[in-house]
Order: C-alpha cells, then sequence, then structure tokens
C-alpha cells in the first residue's frame, strides 16, 4: 500500500538532523541534575585517590608506625602524660644481691654485647592531623588505603556480577527454550538461599583476600542482573531490528551482543552502580567479621572493627575517619547512581 | 485452590534439589578437610584418618550425597563437628532467641513506615517528602556497624539506658531488658528507606483512575485512602514484607553478633569460624525450604487481599 504513496519527504531532509542518540540524551539530562554532577565530581576526587594510593604516591607508608601509640588528631592537642605516674616508683634504698646473685658476674659482659647493636629511637609524632590507632599508625593514610581496599572489591565484585549477569542473563533471554530453563532453575537455587548465607558459605570456602572477597560478592550478586537483562533479551529478540538483523544474516552471537546489548546497557550500567554500593557495605561487615581481607590488608571494614574497641577507651578518630570517608563516597556513589538512573532510564524514576 | 498448592510444592522440588547439590558440592569438592580442622595442627595422619573414617569422609562422594540426601528427608542432620550437639537441637535452641529480636523489629518497622510512607505520599513533593529521601539517602550511607558501635557505646555503655550485652532464659526478661537497643538502632536505619520504598507504592496507586472517581463521588479522603488506596498498595508491600520473611530466621546476624543473643545467626558465624559443615548445611537447606514455602504463602494472600487475581 505504501508502494503507491510518494515517500513522504521532510522539509530539509536533504541533511535532517539525526535524532539524538540514547547516550548524548541521557548526558544532556546529566548535565542539568546539579546534584548529580556535584556527586560525580566527588566520586571523581575518590577515584583519583585511589589512583593515587594504588600507584604509591599516597599514603605508601601507612603500616609505618610513625606516631605514638593512639596519638590523638592535631586540633585535640597531644595527650596528657597522666599515665606514667600510674604505677608508683618504689622509694627507700636499693639493696646491693650482687653477693648472691648468680647473674652477678655476667653482666657486664652483657653490657659490653649490648653495647655493640645500636638501637636508634625513631622520633615519634605526638599528634597527626587524624590522629593514629593503637599501634602508631597514622589514620588519614589508613583511611586513604582502607578507600582504596574497599572501593577496589565493590568495583570488581560488582563488574564480575554484571558480566556472569549479562551473559546468562543474554543467553537465557535469547534462547529460551532449554538453556533459558535451566538458567531459571540456576537462578531460583541461587536466590531461595538467603544471601548472607551464601556469602558466608562462599566465604569458609574461598578464604580471605581481596580478589576473594570480591569473588564471593560476584557469585552470590548475579541474580538480579541476570533477571533484569533477561526479561530486556527477551522483549527485544522479537523487535524488528533484531530480526532485519537475522535476514542479512547476523549470527545468534551478534545479534545477542552486537545489535541487543548496546540496546539495554543502560539498564545494566544502573544496576552495576546500584551493586557497587551494596558490595562495598558487604565488604565491610564481612572484614569487620574476620572473614573479609586478609589481615596484611586495610579496609573500612578492618578500621571499624579496630575502632570498636578503641572507642571504649576514649579513641575516637579511627571510627570517625572511618565512618567519614564511607559516608561521604556512599552518599556521592548513591546520588551519582540516582542521577545516572533518572537520565539513563526515566521510566524508572522515583522507584527503589 | 488445592490443585495449585500441590502443583507449587511440586515445583519446589527441582530447586530444592539444586540447592542441596550446590551446598554438597561446594563443600566437598572447593571446601577444606574437615578432618584435619577436627583434628587439629598436632595430628598424626593416622588420627586424621581415624576421624575421616568416624565422620563417614572416605566413602564414595555418591554415598555421601545419599546420606545427605536422607538426613534432608529424615530430619536427622546428624551432630555438629565442633560440639558435637544434634543439628536438631540447636535448631530448637537457638531459633527463639532469633525470632524474640526479629519479631518486634518486622512489627515496629512496618506499623512505623506504612503510615508515615502514606501521609508522605499523600502530600507529595512537600518538604516532608523531600526530607524523607534525604534521610534515607544518608541514614544508608553508613555502614550498620556503625550505628550499632555508636549506640552501644552511647546508650549502654555512657548513659546506661541498657544494657551492653546478654541475654536470660526469660522470654520477659529478654523482651524488656535486651531486645530494646538493638530493636531501637535496627528501627533508626530501616524505617526511612522503608518508608521511601513505601511511598512510590502509595503513589503509583494514588495516581489511578479509581482514586479520582472515588473522590468524584464525593467519598472522603479518609475512604477514598484507607478503604480504596490502602487495599491496593498493600499487594506490594506484602510482597515486599514475604521478601524480608526468611530473613527473619537468620536473624540479623549482626545483632546478634554485637549484643551476644545466642541466636541463628551467631550460630552461623560460628559454624563458618569453625568449618563446621553440617550446621551450615542443615540451616541453608532449611531456609531455603522457608524461603520457598514463605514465597507460596505470600502468593496465597494475593488471593485474599486481591480477589482480582488468579492463582495459575
Amino acid at each position: 500500500m505504501s508502494a503507491v504513496l510518494p515517500p513522504i519527504v521532510a522539509p530539509g531532509a536533504g541533511n535532517a538532523p539525526r535524532s539524538e542518540g540514547v547516550w548524548r540524551a541521557a548526558w544532556r539530562r546529566l548535565r542539568a541534575d546539579r546534584l548529580g554532577i556535584v556527586a560525580m565530581a566527588v566520586v571523581g576526587v575518590f577515584l583519583l585517590m585511589i589512583v593515587l594510593t594504588a600507584s604509591g604516591l599516597v599514603a605508601r607508608g601507612w603500616q609505618k608506625e610513625v606516631a605514638l601509640p593512639s596519638a590523638p588528631p592535631t586540633f585535640v592537642g597531644a595527650a596528657s602524660a597522666v599515665a606514667a605516674d600510674a604505677i608508683a616508683t618504689p622509694t627507700g634504698p636499693i639493696a646491693d644481691i650482687s653477693a648472691v646473685d648468680p647473674l652477678a658476674p655476667r653482666y657486664k659482659e652483657w653490657a659490653e654485647r649490648a653495647a655493640q647493636y645500636k638501637t636508634v629511637e625513631t622520633p615519634r609524632a605526638e599528634t597527626l592531623p587524624f590522629g593514629a590507632d593503637r599501634l602508631g599508625r597514622d589514620v588519614l593514610a589508613k583511611a586513604m588505603k582502607g578507600t582504596q581496599t574497599s572501593v577496589f572489591v565493590g568495583l570488581l565484585g560488582a563488574l564480575v556480577a554484571t558480566l556472569i549477569g549479562t551473559v546468562l542473563g543474554a543467553l537465557g533471554g535469547f534462547f529460551g527454550g532449554k538453556v533459558g530453563d535451566f538458567l531459571e532453575w540456576l537462578y531460583s537455587v541461587f536466590t531461595s538461599i538467603p544471601d548472607i548465607l551464601l556469602i558466608l558459605s562462599f566465604a569458609v570456602i574461598f578464604g580471605r583476600g581481596i580478589v576473594s572477597v570480591a569473588i564471593i560478592l560476584a557469585l552470590v550478586g548475579w541474580t538480579g542482573i541476570y533477571r533484569q537483562v533477561r526479561a530486556e533479551f527477551i522483549k527485544h529478540s522479537t523487535r524488528d531490528y533484531v530480526r532485519s538483523a537475522e535476514a542479512i544474516g547476523a549470527s545468534a552471537g551478534a545479534r545477542m551482543f552486537r545489535h541487543i546489548l548496546p540496546n539495554v546497557s543502560h539498564v545494566i550500567l544502573v544496576r552495576l552502580s546500584l551493586l557497587v554500593v551494596a558490595f562495598i557495605k558487604f565488604e565491610v561487615i564481612l572484614s569487620y567479621l574476620g572473614l573479609g581481607v586478609g589481615v596484611d590488608d586495610v579496609s573500612w571494614g578492618t578500621m571499624l572493627s579496630e575502632a570498636q574497641s578503641e572507642l571504649i577507651l576514649g579513641y575516637w578518630w579511627q571510627l570517625v575517619a572511618a565512618t567519614a570517608f564511607m559516608a561521604v563516597f556512599v552518599t556521592a556513589f548513591s546520588l551519582m547512581t540516582d542521577a545516572l538512573r533518572d537520565a539513563l532510564d526515566p521510566k524508572l524514576r522515583g522507584l527503589e | 485452590m488445592a490443585a495449585y498448592l500441590i502443583r507449587r510444592l511440586w515445583q519446589m522440588i527441582p530447586t530444592l534439589v539444586g540447592v542441596v547439590l550446590l551446598v554438597f558440592l561446594l563443600f566437598k569438592f572447593f571446601g577444606g578437610d574437615p578432618a584435619e580442622i577436627l583434628a587439629g595442627l598436632n595430628a598424626t595422619p593416622e588420627q586424621v584418618q581415624a576421624i575421616r573414617d568416624q565422620l563417614g569422609l572416605n566413602s564414595p562422594w555418591y554415598v555421601q550425597l545419599w546420606i545427605n540426601l536422607k538426613s534432608i528427608v529424615t530430619f536427622d542432620w546428624g551432630r555438629s563437628f565442633a560440639t558435637n550437639e544434634t543439628v536438631a537441637n540447636i535448631f530448637a535452641t537457638r531459633l527463639p532467641a532469633t525470632l524474640t529480636v526479629m519479631i518486634p523489629i518486622l512489627v515496629f518497622d512496618t506499623l512505623l513506615a506504612l503510615p508515615i510512607a502514606m501521609w508522605v505520599a499523600y502530600r507529595r513533593g512537600s518538604l516532608s517528602d523531600r526530607a524523607i529521601m534525604v534521610i534515607s539517602t544518608v541514614a544508608l550511607s553508613v555502614s550498620f556497624l556503625v550505628y550499632i558501635i555508636i549506640g552501644q557505646y552511647i546508650f549502654a555503655f555512657q548513659l546506661g539506658w541498657f544494657p551492653v550485652q546478654g541475654w536470660s532464659d526469660s522470654v520477659a526478661k529478654n523482651l524488656v531488658t535486651y531486645v530494646p537497643l538493638p530493636v531501637l538502632l535496627v528501627l533508626f536505619v530501616g524505617v526511612a528507606p522503608q518508608t521511601r520504598l513505601y511511598r512510590t507504592f502509595f503513589l503509583d496507586e494514588l495516581g489511578h483512575d479509581y482514586v479520582r472517581t472515588a473522590r468524584a463521588k464525593g467519598m472522603t479522603e479518609k475512604t477514598v485512602l484507607f478503604k480504596h488506596v490502602l487495599r491496593n498498595a498493600m499487594i506490594p508491600i506484602l510482597t515486599n514484607i514475604g521478601l524480608s520473611l526468611p530473613g527473619i530466621f537468620v536473624g540479623s546476624f549482626l545483632i546478634e553478633v554485637f549484643f551476644s543473643i545466642p541466636g541463628l545467626g551467631r550460630e552461623v558465624i560460628l559454624a563458618v569460624n569453625r568449618s563446621d559443615y553440617p550446621v551450615i548445611q542443615a540451616i541453608t537447606v532449611y531456609l531455603a525450604m522457608i524461603t520457598m514455602l514463605i514465597n507460596l504463602l505470600v502468593d496465597v494472600l494475593y488471593k485474599l487481599v486481591d480477589p482480582r487475581v488468579v492463582l495459575k
């Protein structure tokens, strides 16, 4: 029918402006969101800091004991030396027992031998800008290094989870049938076990360490992405553009990952950033319980677990430092995610 | 209805088999050797071998899987590797403590969040609406650990309003003395995000045509809100409560660890630290069962709340 009609020529059709793509439109919406931009800038600053700590330019010596144990922050002032007098020094004459002391003849020899070793008393700071922990390590350096660990775990875990979820979701949604049934079964198995229990079970098996925590979280967290990607692929796989691609001989793999994937990637990006926040929180809890990062690493979780016993003694600065770093990063990241979601997927606005 | 229930229960079997297989394979092929953990560092190889015999770890894997399946069906999980307590006994003694903490949390959380959410959604865009959003974003940005640490320090250690931690044998004493602080802390963190979620459900319903119709008929706002909107919004809210129900049984394990509450969550952590496989396996499999049963229950409840829902 349309063959007999002359094609409708839009005014100025020769160089009609292309309608803007999904990414460009999203960027335009995102730029209008002032809060989102600020949040992105804060996240950017954190990422820069992480690059600096990871490359060793900053906070390389976080394990060095640079100050007195539990040295307070500078603005509080140095701790008063009350503790020194806690045990009264005994008064009265010192009895000479060298006649009966069996070790007396060797004291001189030992003193000479000890003199051969030089001990250098490193000067230790009395205060630090953010205080020191119970070993005298700089809390600021620890917090920066801990940020690197915690955020790295969150990002790596979320990336792996997204990869698993996307590939399985694409396969399940595109092919359906036996493959789809099998994946649905796998999904129902994983979702019928409460997350935290699954995480703990995996934690027993994989042991501690930064990468193993990320893998554990990824193995537990892929289900949400799988579900959503699968739904999107089911929707898209029967659309005209995919059928056209099939008609010109595009393979199944090409249709899935070259044609459909770019059209659902905004959904994946939003899910990814939601996972980052969730995983950072899980890492903190796992590390607190001693199932997270190794003993040689520092993360927000290990800092908090040290801070609990310090707080009772009145050393609040490590708790405040770890909490402040975490609060700023997570708030900024959540706001950025909100802004991204509003920009990329306006339909989802206000949900979750 | 009966046919529906039977079919749903039947469909649970493959999932449950999957859960059992997953847990079994994980611990059998990837986990450490429980005999070595039990024997300790100074054990001779003969001792380790003897423990392996005793635990039945030397039989072929299919025999072990068979025993595993049998133990699920007969509800007899044997004994904990570490304490020799029967797993059944662990469930029976730890579950009440968990429920004593978690049920008040669930009840108060829902009772507080529902009216606030309704009110906030009704006055959409107002200052209180924005405040809830901001509070929930900020409240969620700090790890729950921090709230517990600070809460215990201020309310229990400094002010002495509550005991720092502890538990007793009497339910009444637990509820009055030991439960309030953890419950308050959870509510402090949890109510705002919950309100935020319920608010979207109410907003969804408020936008529907039937609300306009009801108002046009001259119904009072009270009738519109409580008779029409609330009932319709109950469906997503029920789903949400249903989803959070299985979590009750592990409890918020963080709370149990911090407040020394002898519940199931703390037991899981202990079992994890001791590589106590029978306990972890049993808890995982039973929680999976409970989760599926609760999902079924929620679906049936839909039918009661909303007669239009067809169970299929």
